[in-house]
């Protein structure tokens, strides 16, 4: 809770900061056998959620044979194996491929998200527009559609223009799939702007452009590296779309990894190390932006 | 709709009069990402539309023609995608509440101050971070399999300790398929609803706090009228981005049970039509039903439930 | 909500036009194939004949294709030797994409019937490449097969050969590896028990031994048979003990069976086989976890296809040695055993089908064969396919369950394994394209019975009414 001090500054005092850094609410007055207790409880808790993940990340470090034994061998010595497999070791088929096609398809996806969402985003929030809730209304409502009911026209378009197993095809199913929330998150930021401010750029003779530049931007940085996570985070964890639409060049990870559960032999330790792997660009974006993260969220409840 | 014809432009005076070359320039910053949603969810949708008028199995590619509304009748007869929708409904609700409560239960822990509460909080938030797909081969292999799982391990453990041999051994996955494909996800979004809820917590105005304090105010009585009140429309939003996301789950499904054993959720089914028995018009009616179910759900939900949509939000 | 549904009024009128466009697009891609295979045919013709050198400089040195491919051991271990060989002799770069069974299957038959053309080469069955012939979406491998002696088609087993071919009697794929389905057991706990199984044993007196060996070992189950969902998956397997139990999904005039007593008894049977005495997790127990589950000693009994003998025998596996082979169960019928193959098609939309030959040449080779032999050792060689495999002394060596696996072949037959004439191809399916969703949607019911939901008649009637639709249209044809 670093951070959220520098969003809510500009902003009127009136508006309930998101996640401002306030003092627990009972903590000094009963540090005894409850406070203790609650200490307990909150740790059993982590312990159990964070439970299977490092149960996964310990069996990516086992053999294949101690990673499928009852009752489970904690203490087997640990090898990299797993990994060796993951990386084709083995097999000769490499990871990397999907790897980098998942990142450009969800950075790539993320950047042009942020192009279209921030003009969107200003227009519906401070340059209010008649019916500017039946917008943003669709916009919300379209992400309420199962994606799955646009699989086969995707697909069958994708096969009419040429972009089946296209990296950049995935690119643009992903900006729809994530747009509507992106809008609906900066414009949250937006409302936080004081209409003043934009007036007295417009005063001044400042162009869109620089009134976006100048005005806006510092003070919706935090609202856009909020929305680039989740955007980032469910385009990286995207499974069905990129099922149907990819082959072989335009792979991405979470495809690959469904492809990796083998019937030779076992394969835990192997799966657990792809998964791990997989799921570490997540892990990094989501454990040191998750404040931002909360805030880019709840504003938009609370705004 | 109703609501749309009270709204006022806001007062803001200079705006007022201007010109409809000011009201297009208004709009202009909306419009690219407009007619990009609209032509990329709008045209599938029509496509689909036109499709589901069509006896179309890919495999069966002479058989093609026109059959106007008779692949609706096939999906409203359908008693596998009447389970799937209440499937669907029950794997939602359950996900959503019992996460929500935990998240919120879990919020309210950390919310105190203790000895390692920044690791406590990463350690809680991980099951968020692991790709979908991920956590449920995880699931499926490494702590529901029968044999080896972590699960049926740890009770073999339990009981070793005790000197006993035949630790009972379960398989959820057999025996309560829902069940299980409810726990993964439940693990997987609590994280989430946490989150949203401990930044509702620390949001609450603590003068007010303060002041029922000083005025006597006992520890229940101020989280159950101020802090919960506060906390509304934090759960509000927790309940529905994950409802968003909860209702077209596929991957948890997909590989935890490949919608056997009464698991099937729409999204499941719908891609069972189209991708495994290759009815192109069948799956196409099947995902225009499911489309237009979901826009009067959502819209009476967004409008009637939901406080953000409901009260004014102009400044 | 005004303002977007009058914008969206406007853009509706080209949305529509552009779908109708698309369903019309597709529609005839998907009709013209027909029309499309002739010409692929023209250029096959020009380059694979005449000029290899002129098909090496022009396309092979830089060529790549992209091959889809059950994850199977045998195409796994192909993986791993494409490229120091093939790669290194022919300079085709092969993209390889392995998917589970199920899922292959779905990414395939969307592939081939939209002829997308992203994949050159997939592994077909004896199931897909009649009707997928007749669509037009392989290319024929006459003129190849002509041309290369060397791969000697003769070789290849005449059951094998002939389910390759589609109605215009060309041939349309080649086998990888070929199989049936068998018995195999544990020697060592049988012999430990003081029992024996019988080299053709009846069903009941699985069902007995199983009964009998069931916990022989802490965490040791009698037998293993797929649970799974999926037509390929469960009914490859049930569908067998259906024949045998005089059963059919089809009568010859295309009249549903389902509901049957045979069809019900035997089901019945299966599922009261599995509850009793069969793996944990049967309902969520395919190929792969019955696989695991033998090799690492969960069950003592698995019947299913002949070639998971390479997996089994092979040095790593902490089974090897200790297996029993025996024919599979029966009941009414002489045999039981399927009838199946992973075969490689071209699809006819390929832009590479010269190389793709080369690919499908070298992989269903004999020389193939001799290469995993050498790296791998002759229980890992996928054979099935060809005679002279068989008659090898060194792979009669190295793998023990040749001759069972010989005999469950060569022993399927529409008089040994049925006990009623049949409308369609197939032995553990019925050769129509309708079957794969027919089966796939009733092995769920029957999987949730065998963990316990609903029953075998309610399941069956289900599956009777699906059937008896599918049955209506081919009864008018």
């Amino acid at each position: 809770m670093r951070s959220p001090a520098s969003v809510v500054e500009p902003a009127p005092a009136t508006t309930t900061p998101a996640a401002l850094p306030a003092p627990p609410v009972h903590t000094r007055r009963r540090r005894s056998g409850g406070h203790l207790l609650l200490t307990a409880v909150t740790w059993l808790l982590a312990l159990f959620f964070a439970g299977p993940v490092l149960w996964m990340l310990l069996t990516s470090f086992h053999s294949e044979a101690d990673a499928a034994t009852n009752p489970p061998s904690l203490l087997a010595p640990l090898t990299l194996s797993g990994y060796g497999e993951f990386f084709g070791a083995n097999s000769g088929i490499s990871p990397v491929r999907p790897l980098v096609n998942s990142l450009i398809a969800s950075v790539g996806s993320t950047v042009m998200v942020l192009v279209l969402a921030l003009p969107a985003a200003y227009a519906l929030s401070i340059k209010s527009i008649v019916k500017w809730r039946d917008v943003l209304f669709f916009f919300l409502s379209t992400k309420m559609m199962p994606i799955v009911a646009a699989l086969l026209p995707l697909y069958l378009l994708a096969n009419y223009i040429g972009g089946l197993d296209k990296i950049w095809f995935l690119l643009i199913v992903y900006m729809v799939m994530n747009l509507p929330i992106a809008v609906w998150m900066l414009r949250s930021f937006l409302a936080d702007v004081p209409v003043e401010m934009i007036e007295a750029a417009e005063i001044d003779g400042a162009s869109l452009m620089t009134t976006l530049r100048r005005v806006l931007l510092p003070v919706i940085l935090p609202g856009m590296a909020a929305t680039s996570l989740i955007c980032f985070i469910f385009s990286w964890n995207e499974l069905l779309v990129a099922r149907v639409l990819t082959g072989v060049s335009a792979q991405t990870a979470p495809v690959f990894l469904t492809g990796f559960v083998s019937s030779q032999g076992l394969f835990l330790a192997k799966v657990c190390a792809a998964s791990m792997v997989i799921s570490i660009p997540v892990l990094i974006a989501g454990l040191t932006a998750q404040d931002k993260f909360v805030q880019g969220l709840t504003l938009g409840a609370v705004k | 709709m109703s609501r749309t014809g009270v709204e006022q432009v806001p007062p803001v005076s200079q705006h007022a009069r201007t010109g409809r070359r000011q009201a297009w320039l208004r709009r202009a910053p909306l419009l690219p990402a407009l007619i990009f949603m609209i032509a990329l969810t709008q045209v599938p949708f029509l496509a689909s539309l036109v499709i589901s008028t069509y006896h179309w199995n890919s495999l069966l590619p002479d058989e093609t023609k026109f059959v106007g509304f008779d692949n609706y009748v096939t999906v409203f007869t359908d008693t596998d995608l009447r389970s799937a929708v209440i499937t669907t409904f029950l794997l939602t609700a359950t996900v959503v509440i019992v996460s929500v409560f935990f998240g919120g239960t879990i919020a309210l822990l950390v919310n105190r101050k203790f000895f390692g509460r920044g690791l406590a909080r990463t350690m809680l938030i991980t099951p968020f971070l692991i790709v979908p797909v991920a956590a449920a081969l995880v699931w499926k292999h490494a702590i529901l399999n029968p044999s080896y799982g972590l699960l049926n391990g740890t009770l073999t453990w339990i009981w070793s300790l005790f000197g006993q041999q035949n630790a009972p051994q379960l398989d959820p996955l057999s025996t309560h398929p829902l069940m299980s494909v409810e726990a993964s996800l439940i693990w997987q979004w609590t994280p989430f609803m946490m989150l949203i809820i401990l930044a509702g917590l620390q949001s609450q105005p603590m003068d007010i706090v303060e002041a029922a304090r000083v005025d006597g105010a006992g520890e229940f009585n101020i989280f159950r009228f101020i802090t919960l009140p506060h906390l509304r429309r934090y759960v509000e939003l927790g309940a529905l981005l994950g409802s968003i996301y909860i209702v077209q789950n596929f991957d948890a499904v997909f590989t935890l049970t490949s919608g056997a054993l009464g698991t099937a959720n729409l999204p499941y089914i719908v891609y069972q039509t189209f991708y495994v028995s290759n009815e192109y018009g069948l799956a196409s009616a099947a995902g225009v039903v499911v489309v237009a179910g979901t826009l009067v759900i959502a819209t009476f939900v967004l409008r009637t439930m939901f406080s953000m949509f409901r009260t004014e939000l102009v400044r | 909500m005004r303002y977007h549904v009058s914008l969206s009024r406007r853009y509706a009128i080209g949305a529509i036009a552009l779908a109708v466009g698309l369903v019309v697009s597709a529609c005839s891609s998907s009709g013209s194939a027909g029309g499309g295979e002739s010409a692929t045919q023209g250029t096959g013709d020009s380059s694979s004949n005449s000029s290899a050198g002129e098909g090496a400089s022009s396309g092979t040195a830089d060529q790549s294709i992209n091959v889809i491919m059950v994850n199977n051991p045998a195409q796994e271990d192909l993986v791993k030797l494409t490229p120091d060989n093939f790669t290194k002799q022919t300079g085709i770069k092969v993209n390889f994409t392995l998917l589970p069974e199920n899922d292959v299957r779905a990414k395939i038959s969307q592939e081939f019937s939209s002829q997308a053309g992203q994949y050159d080469v997939a592994t077909l069955s004896n199931y897909e490449i009649p009707f997928y012939a007749n669509n037009g979406w392989l290319a024929p491998l006459d003129k190849y097969i002509a041309a290369d002696t060397a791969f000697d088609q003769a070789d290849i087993l005449p059951a094998m050969a002939e389910s390759m071919k589609g109605k215009d009697g060309k041939i349309y794929g080649e086998p990888f590896e070929g199989q049936s389905s068998f018995l195999m057991y544990r020697k060592d706990v049988f012999e430990a028990k003081g029992l024996t199984v019988p080299s053709n044993p009846t069903w009941d007196q699985v069902a007995e031994l199983a009964a009998k060996i069931d916990h022989a070992e802490p965490g040791m189950r009698g037998i293993c048979l797929r649970g799974q969902p999926g037509w390929g998956e469960m009914f490859a397997p049930l569908t067998t003990v259906i024949n045998t139990f005089g059963g059919t999904w089809f009568d010859k005039d295309w009249n549903a069976q389902v509901d049957s007593p045979a069809f019900q008894q035997a089901v019945e049977f299966y599922v009261k086989l599995i509850q009793e005495h069969g793996e944990d997790g049967a309902a969520q127990s395919g190929y792969t976890e019955c696989l695991n589950d033998f090799i690492q000693g969960k069950v003592a009994m698995w019947v299913d296809a002949t070639n998971s003998g390479g997996s089994i025998e092979a040095s790593n596996s902490p089974i090897h040695g200790k297996i029993g082979y025996a024919q599979s169960p029966v009941k009414l019928t002489k045999s039981s055993g399927w009838l199946w193959t992973w075969a490689w098609g071209i699809q006819a939309a390929s832009k590479h089908q010269d190389a793709a030959w080369k690919f499908v040449s070298w992989a269903s080779s004999k020389d193939y064969e001799l290469l995993v032999a050498k790296k791998l050792g002759w229980a890992k060689v996928p054979y099935g396919k060809r005679e002279s495999t068989f008659k090898n002394p060194d792979f009669q060596a190295g793998a023990p369950f040749y001759k069972a696996a010989l005999e469950a072949i060569e022993s399927v037959s529409p008089e040994n394994s049925f006990t009623q004439p049949r409308p369609a191809a197939g032995v553990q399916f019925v050769g129509i394209p309708e079957f794969a969703a027919l089966a796939t949607d009733l092995s769920r019911d029957i999987s949730a019975v065998i963990a316990g939901q609903g029953t075998v008649a309610a399941a069956l009637a289900k599956g009777q009414k699906a059937a008896e639709a599918v049955g209506a249209k081919y009864k008018n044809k």
